[in-house]
């Protein structure tokens, strides 16, 4: 197998619950990439397994060729951003980030000069001297990616690196974090159960659930070809119907009929027979509303509603429509509202047009 | 305005326990210095008039030997049991919090027996006849002739088997307050399990550290009824002179310039700890 971070077939149980249940994941050197999952989807434990602090049931874990099962946390290549970031409380920044140095027992020139540089990279050099509590959350957390990558590990582990921040500083720390990363280039892992984070964050996502890794992918990837309603779901808002194959066309298009709402044409990625009962899947901003009926054809399609709610957000509007027993999401730019000049509100009759491109057969049903 | 106004309900809240400390404390306190530049009467009182012969009696090279003694047997004392009670409170705040109650009822189980009845089972359990000597003798770790009682190394252990839990309840209300997941974060970083303790957790709880040395030092200190009943004749302590002083030689003079040394040897070191304290506080919020 090659890759730089391998985790080969990792099990792990709590008593009788399966945290992490045959998790095999191949992540390249230089790569940053995430876990993503909500709580208690394993992803945590994945992480803990990595560092050494959770022992594995089964399996091996090996970077850059070395199988490192089987080592204490202390001789691993691998540092850990914690998410309450477990700064040393009677040391000061500039003691926390030579503490790893120290431990190794490094030349005292060579901790000066490492730790000098790090708070550089992470532009605390003005604050060596201020202890852990002294600092902002922010500022800590800077402190926490800088005592850890001084070691110059090959992976660096990330556990909910901006959970304990507020919003404005996220964005902020996210840009950051981006930077650090482009600059160092060591291998990022992180663990979020925020999926915009691990968006922004990460050349590569695995969706975990239930101990499982549902898919991995590119961000774009999973945000428009999900392979399973759960990921498509998680990533992102997503409407689903559930319809019967009623006719198959060149090229993956397959028309299905959905209760209420006609026969829609959709993409399909996987290979589908006639009659086959299969979810479909929808993002809100892929759906136009119109309030005159649309010029009818063959790959239009287009189904009436009623709209029930509307939410303002500044930079997008959000419409819940009615249509027969669904309850439809769909988002709008402002400007992207057509067929008239005045906007719908609750209670008017839309018509709701999607690309057959933008509608995907997610999971086969009764695969689930 | 209501900064100042909750200050003084503080300062209100805690007259009680000042004034406790005024009558029963500092003025005893006070006395007792006093009655040192007091004439000693021959019925055991304390006479009239002022005097500086209990300066020049007390400045007396044989009590030398005591003063060191009592120095290194509560020095050791509180190294020991400060020794023991970090892994202890160590594995005490891990473990979950039924065995915790369990473990700390253990520790505080001693003081629910008197302080003397608990020396005189010592007493008993290392006689010549009692069953640690005997099976001390069967196993040939001993020889036939060893005393395990009246001598000095007998004080240390019972000083040490007494003062234990007063090092153990400080150390552990450190303990439990201690983020154990620092510990992760030193292994993370390359510290062995042995390094982790020795510059997280033991810097981390260093407040009930000090607190647990102070706490033992002092106490083994004034200590007279173990090396009385315990130790052999040469190992007095400094407080068993003071109750010599007091019961045999009715000498309250002797006795109180003895007290306030004694009391000046406390109150050095705990003044040091206070300032130290006030500086680190000061460090920590600057």
């Amino acid at each position: 197998m090659d890759g730089f971070l391998v985790i080969d077939h990792v099990s792990k149980s709590f008593g009788s619950l399966r945290a992490v249940d045959k998790v095999s994941l191949t992540v390249s050197q230089g790569e940053a990439f995430s876990l993503l999952g909500p709580s208690g989807c394993g992803k945590t434990t994945l992480l803990r397994m990595i560092a050494g602090f959770e022992r594995l049931d089964c399996g091996r874990i090996l970077v850059g060729g070395q199988d490192i099962t089987a080592l204490p946390p202390e001789q691993r290549p691998v540092n850990t951003v914690f998410q309450n970031y477990a700064l040393f409380p009677h040391l000061n920044v500039w003691e926390n980030i030579a503490f790893g140095l120290r431990m190794s027992r490094r030349p005292r020139e060579e901790i000066r000069s490492g730790v000098d540089r790090m708070l550089e990279l992470v532009r605390l050099s003005e604050h060596a001297r201020k202890r852990p509590a002294q600092l902002s959350g922010g500022q800590r957390q800077r402190v926490a990616i800088a005592r850890a990558l001084v070691n110059r590990p090959q992976v660096l582990l990330l556990d909910e690196p901006l959970a304990a921040l507020d919003l404005k500083l996220r964005q902020h720390m996210l840009m950051e974090l981006n930077a650090i990363h482009e600059q160092v280039g060591t291998t990022f892992i992180y663990v979020t159960h925020d999926q915009g984070e691990a968006m922004s964050l990460s050349d590569r996502i695995a969706v975990m659930n239930n101990g499982k890794v549902e898919q991995v992918d590119s961000p774009v990837h999973l945000y428009e070809t999900p392979r399973s309603s759960f990921v498509a779901s998680f990533i992102g808002d997503a409407n689903f119907f559930t319809g019967t194959v009623v006719e198959m066309q060149h090229e993956g298009y397959v028309r299905v009929s959905v209760e209420g709402l006609g026969s829609p044409l959709v993409l399909s990625k996987g290979t589908v027979s006639a009659n086959q009962t299969l979810r479909l899947m929808v993002r809100p901003e892929k759906i136009s509303l119109m309030l005159k009926r649309p010029p009818s054809g063959e790959r239009v399609n287009a189904f009436r509603g009623i709209v029930e709610d509307i939410a303002y957000f500044g930079s997008h509007t959000r419409y819940r429509i009615i249509a027969g027993e669904h309850s439809i999401l769909a988002q709008l730019q402002r400007s992207r509202f057509s067929g008239g000049d005045i906007d719908p509100v609750r209670g008017t009759e839309v018509w709701m047009t999607f690309h057959p491109d933008e509608g995907r057969v997610v999971m086969l049903e009764g695969e689930a | 305005m209501s900064a100042e106004s909750g200050r003084s309900r503080q300062w209100l809240l805690t007259l009680p326990s000042l004034a406790w400390l005024g009558v029963f404390f500092v003025i005893p306190c006070i006395l007792v210095i006093v009655t040192v530049f007091r004439p000693a009467d021959l019925q055991g009182g304390v006479g009239s008039g002022w005097t500086l012969e209990t300066i020049h009696a007390v400045n007396d090279p044989s009590y030398l030997p005591i003063i060191w003694r009592t120095l290194w047997l509560s020095s050791v004392t509180t190294i020991v049991c400060v020794a023991l009670a970090l892994p202890m409170t160590f594995q005490m705040a891990r473990v979950g919090p039924r065995m915790r109650q369990v473990l700390l009822l253990f520790v505080v189980i001693p003081f629910l027996s008197n302080f003397l009845i608990r020396i005189f089972a010592w007493k008993s359990l290392l006689h010549p006849e009692g069953p640690v000597t005997r099976l001390l003798h069967w196993l040939h770790l001993i020889p036939e002739d060893a005393l395990l009682l009246n001598n000095v190394g007998t004080v240390l252990l019972v000083l040490i088997y007494t003062q234990l839990p007063f090092a153990i309840l400080p150390l552990y209300a450190a303990a439990e307050k201690f983020d154990f997941g620092l510990l992760d974060a030193a292994r993370d970083l390359g510290a062995g399990p042995w390094r982790s303790f020795a510059k997280v957790f033991v810097p981390g709880v260093r407040r009930g550290l000090i607190s647990a040395a102070l706490m033992v030092f002092v106490c083994s200190l004034g200590q007279y009824v173990i090396p009385q009943m315990v130790g052999g004749a040469s190992d007095e302590m400094l407080g068993s002179k003071i109750a010599q002083r007091v019961f045999a030689d009715r000498n309250l003079p002797h006795a109180s310039a003895l007290a306030a040394g004694l009391m000046l040897a406390v109150l050095v070191p705990m003044l040091i700890v206070a300032i130290w304290h006030r500086f680190g506080r000061k460090e920590g919020s600057a």
